[in-house]
C-alpha cells in the first residue's frame, strides 16, 4: 500500500496542489503548535495564511516545506508526500524564509547561478537565468555586490528571486514584507502580484491584514494552530465583518455600554477594545443616529462615533475577541 | 530593450523554462560541492594564510631558532631527529585543524545566527547528504593544507630531514585524516553555539593537538604509562602515527593495522555522530 500512496493521493486530490490533512504538530515542550490542519490550495493561487505571532503559521510553512516534521496527519505537495519524500518535494518548492538566509560567501549573481545549480540547471542555463532575473528584480547593478551591502529591500528581492529560479510549482513565503520600510513592502507586494500572474502558485503568510487584503485570492485566518476561517477576502469580510464597524467613544463602563448596544436592533456585535466599544453592524439605515440615540439613552454620553468599513481585521477580532497585532 | 526588461515593463515575470524537476540528489550534491569549491578559490588566501601560520610558526621556532640559539630541543635523539618526527605531526595538525576551521566555525555560524546554509538544506536532496557535502568539502580542504603545510615542514629545519615516503599508506592516510578531521568538525559544528568557541579552543581543540602524538611518536610516551593509554582516545594520535607510517617509518610508530583500524572507526562515529547532529539542528 505503501507504494501506491502518492499515485492515488494524486487522483484524490484533483486540482489541488497543496493538501493537508489533520496536520499536526506538537513540539517536544508540549505546544500543540499546529491543530488537526486540513488545508487545501489549488494549483495557481495565491493563498494567504493570516494570524498573530505565535499562531502557527511558521510551523505550518516548515512541515510544507520539509523542515518541521508532522506529529501526525500528512501534507502532500502535488501528490508528492513531503515526509515519505523530502528530497521529491524540495524539487517542486521555492522557499523564502522570514530571516536572511542569502549566502553571504557569495554575490548577488553567484546567489542566484548556485542556486540554479543545486535544482539541477546547467552552467548556461542557469547564467541566464539569474541575469534575467537580476534585471526583473532591478538588481543587475549589483550582481557582483557582495550580497552583504544589500538594503534590507534589496536582500528580500534578491530572496525572492532566488526562490524562483528553478521555476518552483509551489513558491512559499513566511512573512515576505516583515521588516520592510512601507516602500518595499508595497514593491514586493507589486513583485508577488507579477510572479502570481504568471501562474505561480503561492503561499504565504502574514500579520498584516492588508497583505493579505490585496494579495490573496484565498485567506485562512488562524489562531492557535487552528484554522478559525478560510474564504476569500471579500466573503470573508461579508460574512465575518458584518456589513459596517462603528467606533464609540463613551464616558462611563464600556463593558455596560456594549451590553446596552447588543440590544439595538441591527448590531450583531459588540466589544470593547482598545477602550472604544466596537459594534459590527448588518447594513440599516440610519444606524448612526440610532446608535447614538440608544446609548444615550442608556445613560452613556457619546464623545466619539466613527464608521469604519470592516476589514479583516475586524473579521480577526469577530473571531478572536483580539487584534491581531499586540 | 531586452526581452526581460519588456517583461519587467509588461508587468510579467517570464524564465526560460527549466528542467528542475528532472533533477537528481546527486547532480544537486555535486553543486553543492561546486559552491564550497568556488569559495575555497574565491578565499585562497586566506585560506593559505590560516592553514600555514600555527605550523610555519611551529617548525621555525624548534627547529630552526632553537638550534641556532643553542636551546636543547628533541629529547634522547637530538635535533635532527626532532625535525623529522616533526614533519608527520605537523601535516596530521594541518589536516585536524582544517576540520575545525572549514567545517565546524562556519557550521556554529551558520546554525547560531546567519541562517545562510538554509538554501542548502532546501536543495532537492536528503538532509543528510548535505552534511556529507559537508564532510567531503571539508576533507578536500584538509587535503589542501596538508599539501601545503608537508614542504614548509620538510623545508624550514636547519638541519636535513630524512624522509622515507611510502605512497600508498601516504595516499590512505592522507585521505583518511582529511575524512577523519572534515567529520570531527561536523560533529563539533553542529554541538557548539556561538558562544561556546573559545572553550572549544580550550578544552578541545588545544589539548587534542598537545596529546595528539604530534611532537613525539606515540611509542615515546611509555615512561608515562597512564598518559600513553589515556592518549588513545584522541583521534589526531591515529592520524600522526599514521603519518608517521607513510613519511618516516624507520621511528617507532604504531602497528599499521591498529591505525588504520582506528582512522576508519573514528571517521565512521563521528561521521555518523555528526550527521545526526546535523539532521537535528536542521529538522524539528
Amino acid at each position: 500500500m505503501g507504494r501506491m500512496e502518492p499515485i492515488r493521493a494524486e487522483t484524490r486530490t484533483d486540482d489541488a496542489v497543496i493538501v493537508t490533512e489533520a496536520l499536526t504538530k506538537v513540539y517536544p515542550t508540549g505546544v500543540r503548535a499546529v491543530d488537526a490542519l486540513d488545508l487545501r490550495v489549488r494549483e495557481g493561487e495565491i493563498f494567504g495564511l493570516l494570524g498573530p505571532n505565535g499562531a502557527g503559521k511558521t510551523t505550518t510553512v516548515g512541515m510544507l516545506t520539509t523542515r518541521v516534521i508532522p506529529t501526525s496527519g500528512r501534507a502532500l505537495l502535488a501528490g508528492v508526500d513531503v515526509v515519505a519524500h523530502p528530497s521529491r518535494a524540495k524539487r517542486l518548492i521555492g522557499v523564502v524564509s522570514q530571516t536572511n538566509t542569502l549566502d553571504r560567501s557569495l554575490t548577488v549573481r553567484e546567489n542566484l547561478y548556485f542556486h540554479g545549480r543545486y535544482f539541477g540547471l546547467g552552467v548556461r542555463q542557469s547564467r541566464v537565468v539569474a541575469d534575467r532575473l537580476l534585471e526583473v528584480f532591478r538588481l543587475a547593478d549589483r550582481a557582483n555586490a557582495d550580497v552583504g551591502t544589500l538594503s534590507g529591500g534589496m536582500a528580500q528581492r534578491l530572496m525572492v528571486a532566488r526562490s524562483i529560479v528553478h521555476r518552483p510549482r509551489i513558491l512559499f513565503l513566511d512573512e515576505p514584507t516583515s521588516g520592510l520600510d512601507p516602500q518595499s513592502r508595497i514593491a514586493m507586494w507589486e513583485i508577488l502580484q507579477e510572479i502570481h500572474a504568471d501562474g505561480q502558485t503561492v503561499f504565504l503568510t502574514t500579520h498584516y491584514m492588508e497583505e493579505a487584503d490585496r494579495l490573496c485570492e484565498r485567506v485562512a485566518i488562524m489562531d492557535h494552530g487552528r484554522i478559525l476561517a478560510l474564504d476569500t477576502p471579500d466573503s470573508l469580510k461579508r460574512t465575518g465583518g458584518g456589513d459596517i464597524v462603528l467606533r464609540m467613544v463613551a464616558d462611563g463602563d464600556r463593558d455596560r455600554l456594549a451590553q446596552a448596544m447588543r440590544d439595538l436592533p441591527g448590531i450583531t456585535d459588540a466589544r470593547v477594545l482598545d477602550g472604544a466599544v466596537h459594534l459590527t453592524a448588518s447594513g440599516g439605515e440610519g444606524l448612526l443616529p440610532r446608535a447614538l440615540a440608544h446609548a444615550e439613552a442608556a445613560g452613556f454620553a457619546v464623545r466619539d462615533l466613527s464608521v469604519d468599513v470592516p476589514t479583516l481585521e475586524t473579521v480577526f477580532i469577530n473571531l478572536t475577541g483580539k487584534e491581531l497585532r499586540e | 530593450m531586452t526581452v526581460a526588461e519588456r517583461d519587467a515593463r509588461a508587468g510579467r515575470i517570464s524564465l526560460p523554462k527549466v528542467s528542475a524537476h528532472r533533477t537528481t540528489s546527486w547532480i544537486a550534491f555535486g553543486s553543492l560541492l561546486l559552491r564550497d569549491l568556488t569559495v575555497l578559490r574565491k578565499n585562497a588566501i586566506e585560506f593559505v594564510v590560516r592553514t600555514i601560520m600555527q605550523p610555519l610558526l611551529f617548525v621555525f621556532v624548534f627547529t630552526y631558532v632553537f638550534p641556532k640559539i643553542g636551546q636543547a630541543v628533541g629529547g634522547r635523539g637530538g635535533e635532527q631527529n626532532f625535525s623529522t618526527l616533526l614533519v608527520p605531526g605537523v601535516v596530521a595538525i594541518a589536516c585536524i585543524f582544517q576540520g575545525i576551521q572549514a567545517v565546524a566555525l562556519p557550521l556554529v555560524q551558520d546554525f547560531g545566527y546567519s541562517r545562510e546554509i538554509e538554501d542548502r538544506v532546501m536543495a532537492p536532496l536528503p538532509v543528510s547528504g548535505v552534511a556529507v557535502e559537508k564532510v567531503i568539502a571539508g576533507a578536500i580542504q584538509g587535503l589542501a593544507a596538508a599539501a601545503i603545510v608537508f614542504p614548509l615542514a620538510a623545508v624550514v629545519p636547519t638541519t636535513p630531514v630524512p624522509l622515507n615516503v611510502r605512497p600508498v599508506e601516504l595516499a590512505a592516510v592522507l585521505v583518511l585524516s582529511a575524512l577523519l578531521g572534515a567529520s570531527l568538525g561536523l560533529a563539533i559544528g553542529t554541538r557548539v553555539n556561538p558562544r561556546q568557541v573559545p572553550l572549544l579552543f580550550g578544552v578541545v581543540v588545544i589539548p587534542i593537538t598537545f596529546l595528539g602524538a604530534t611532537y613525539y611518536p606515540w611509542a615515546e610516551l611509555s615512561p608515562i604509562a597512564w598518559l600513553k593509554w589515556l592518549v588513545l582516545v584522541n583521534p589526531l594520535v591515529y592520524m600522526s602515527e599514521g603519518f608517521r607510517i607513510a613519511l618516516t617509518p624507520q621511528y617507532p610508530h604504531m602497528p599499521t593495522w591498529a591505525v588504520f583500524v582506528a582512522l576508519v572507526g573514528f571517521t565512521a562515529a563521528l561521521g555518523v555522530w555528526g550527521i545526526r547532529g546535523f539532521r537535528s539542528r536542521v529538522l524539528s
